[in-house]
């Protein structure tokens, strides 16, 4: 079974959207609250390298979508999820899984001000220390 | 032992091209725990793109880093070609090999600067020199067919923006010839020498556990038994229609990831020579004008790992976002686990070994007590790198009289 068929076979009822954009770039969306369980099966269970994550301030909320590479066929499974909530938004660390998603989300906290819950070390990664509290450089409202 | 101390390696290193700040913990001799502090080089540049012209952003991109310049443009422009229906149907086939021989080129040069560095930190400063020596072929190569030797200003969205004069391929032929003894000579001098063997095996080993728990990539990860490279996983260029070798290596230590740039080299020579023999006549440009809205993912294999980057089109002619993530980015953040456990001697050409944006050594305050503080500069942890090789050398001399 291909690794398409695995994820649509496990994550079916939490999978909003599926779209294959082409035959290696595959986009999904699942509700917030799915997404630590999503990334623990893509990670752990199918062995997809976690590529990168891309918080995307749109006009609906915060977008993040998780990229997956499979080393073994060349696609990139994205996994999008959209933080409605533009006054706190949050969502749970993936941090916890693996160590290699500590520092982007680092990196998501202090550019787009998304705070995700439980990771183990949330703080600045690049912004200089003199940065000022609460203004977020990545969002489309942040006047320079 | 109970007393730790705090050694700090930067934020400032003339040598390599990034600032970054190590905070070592050290018990004696031993790393017991490292702070890994990077920001001091952030520009902002996700966001600038944001404000430039879909046709400016390979400018902007190209000045992320200096060493694989030609990396970021590529992935850049990957990435919207793929918003665009992908590259091998909008790039005309001239402009693929002479992108994939931009991209080998490139391999050369890195790995070769690598080298040297290397070679200066472990204290074998003949391999810094002549690595360095090597590499000016080089970057005339890159000024021969793209007019500079860094920042090559050669990628555009649906091709490249100039193109290998036919006079040039012999110069280029003759130039890549001269380059394999030179390979050869290092190969022999680094891969055979028993020095060199035991200061660099079993020293800053990452374990392919410890690989995939930090998603690394490039020579990092081949070096801890990934068999994992953009250019066969996902060809972009012509990399799928020329005969070459992924190296991968079992050990994960220093020496693993020197033999495989060392081994990735000879690779690229010879699909340099491939692109050369096989390159077709025609146009270099597939002169694309407009970029509709959607998203494209675009990704290569830099000198030092996969670069990929993320693009959002809402069909203006700026990118609404434009993500990227240089291959260091996950590299650098696995030293908190390769460098701990080893001497502080050994912390040098650890937090190195990936090829990173490194620093500096220039800076260095040993903090014994509040009232007792020591002040050692640079060249100190160079000296205690440099008394180990020694210390191994004397002792190999010892063992066989």
């Amino acid at each position: 079974m291909d690794i398409r068929e695995q994820i649509r076979e496990r994550l079916g009822p939490q999978i909003i959207d599926w779209k294959e954009k082409s035959s290696r770039r595959i986009y999904f969306s699942v509700k917030t609250q799915d997404v630590f369980k999503a990334v623990e099966f893509l990670f752990k269970e199918l062995g997809l390298r976690f590529s990168i994550a891309s918080g995307v301030d749109t006009p609906e909320g915060f977008e993040i979508l998780y990229h997956f590479s499979c080393d073994k066929t060349g696609e990139i499974f994205s996994l999008r999820t959209l933080i409605a909530d533009r006054q706190h938004p949050q969502i749970d660390s993936i941090a916890p899984l693996f160590s290699g998603a500590e520092w982007v989300e680092r990196e998501m906290w202090e550019m787009l001000g998304i705070n995700f819950k439980g990771h183990p070390n949330l703080k600045r990664l690049l912004l200089a220390d003199d940065w000022p509290e609460g203004k977020y450089p990545l969002r489309q409202d942040h006047e320079p | 032992m109970s007393h730790r101390v705090v050694v700090p390696i930067g934020p400032y290193h003339p040598l390599q091209e990034e600032p970054e700040f190590f905070q070592l913990y050290v018990e004696g001799e031993k790393v017991v725990d490292i702070d890994i502090i990077i920001g001091y080089n952030h520009r902002g540049i996700e966001k600038l793109a944001e404000s430039k012209h879909f046709d400016q952003i390979p400018y902007l991109v190209e000045r992320i880093c200096g060493i694989c310049s030609s990396s970021h443009p590529y992935a850049y422009v990957l990435a919207v070609e793929d918003l665009l229906g992908g590259e091998a149907n909008i790039v005309p086939e001239r402009a693929l090999y002479i992108r994939t021989v931009i991209d080998e080129l490139q391999r050369i040069h890195s790995h070769l600067l690598w080298l040297g560095l290397a070679g200066h930190f472990i204290g074998y400063n003949t391999v810094w020199m002549w690595a360095w020596k090597y590499r000016e072929p080089v970057l005339d190569m890159f000024e021969m067919i793209t007019g500079n030797r860094n920042n090559y200003a050669m990628f555009k969205v649906g091709g490249v923006r100039r193109d290998i004069q036919d006079g040039d391929v012999p110069l280029l032929r003759k130039a890549l010839d001269e380059l394999k003894p030179a390979l050869d000579m290092f190969r022999g001098a680094v891969m055979d020498d028993p020095v060199i063997q035991m200061r660099l095996k079993k020293v800053g080993v990452l374990t392919r556990a410890q690989a995939v728990d930090w998603c690394v990539v490039g020579p990092t990860a081949r070096a801890s038994g990934l068999n994992i490279d953009v250019r066969r996983d996902e060809p972009y260029g012509v990399f799928d229609r020329i005969d070459w070798n992924v190296i991968v290596e079992k050990d994960g230590d220093i020496f693993a990831k020197t033999v495989i740039r060392i081994l990735e080299m000879y690779e690229s020579i010879n699909i340099i020579r491939q692109c050369l023999e096989k390159m077709p006549k025609g146009q270099i440009d597939a002169d694309v004008k407009d970029i509709p809205p959607g998203e494209g993912i675009g990704r290569v294999e830099a000198p030092r790992g996969e670069c990929i980057h993320y693009i959002k089109s809402d069909g203006t002619n700026r990118p609404v976002r434009h993500k990227i993530r240089a291959p260091s980015f996950m590299n650098v953040a696995s030293n908190k686990v390769a460098c701990v456990g080893g001497t502080i001697s050994d912390a040098t050409i650890t937090l190195a070994a990936v090829d990173p944006c490194y620093c500096c050594t220039e800076r260095v305050a040993v903090l014994r007590k509040p009232d007792n503080q020591k002040i050692l500069n640079g060249w100190d942890l160079i000296k205690l790198s440099q008394e180990k090789t020694e210390q191994i050398r004397k002792g190999m001399y010892h063992a066989g009289t």
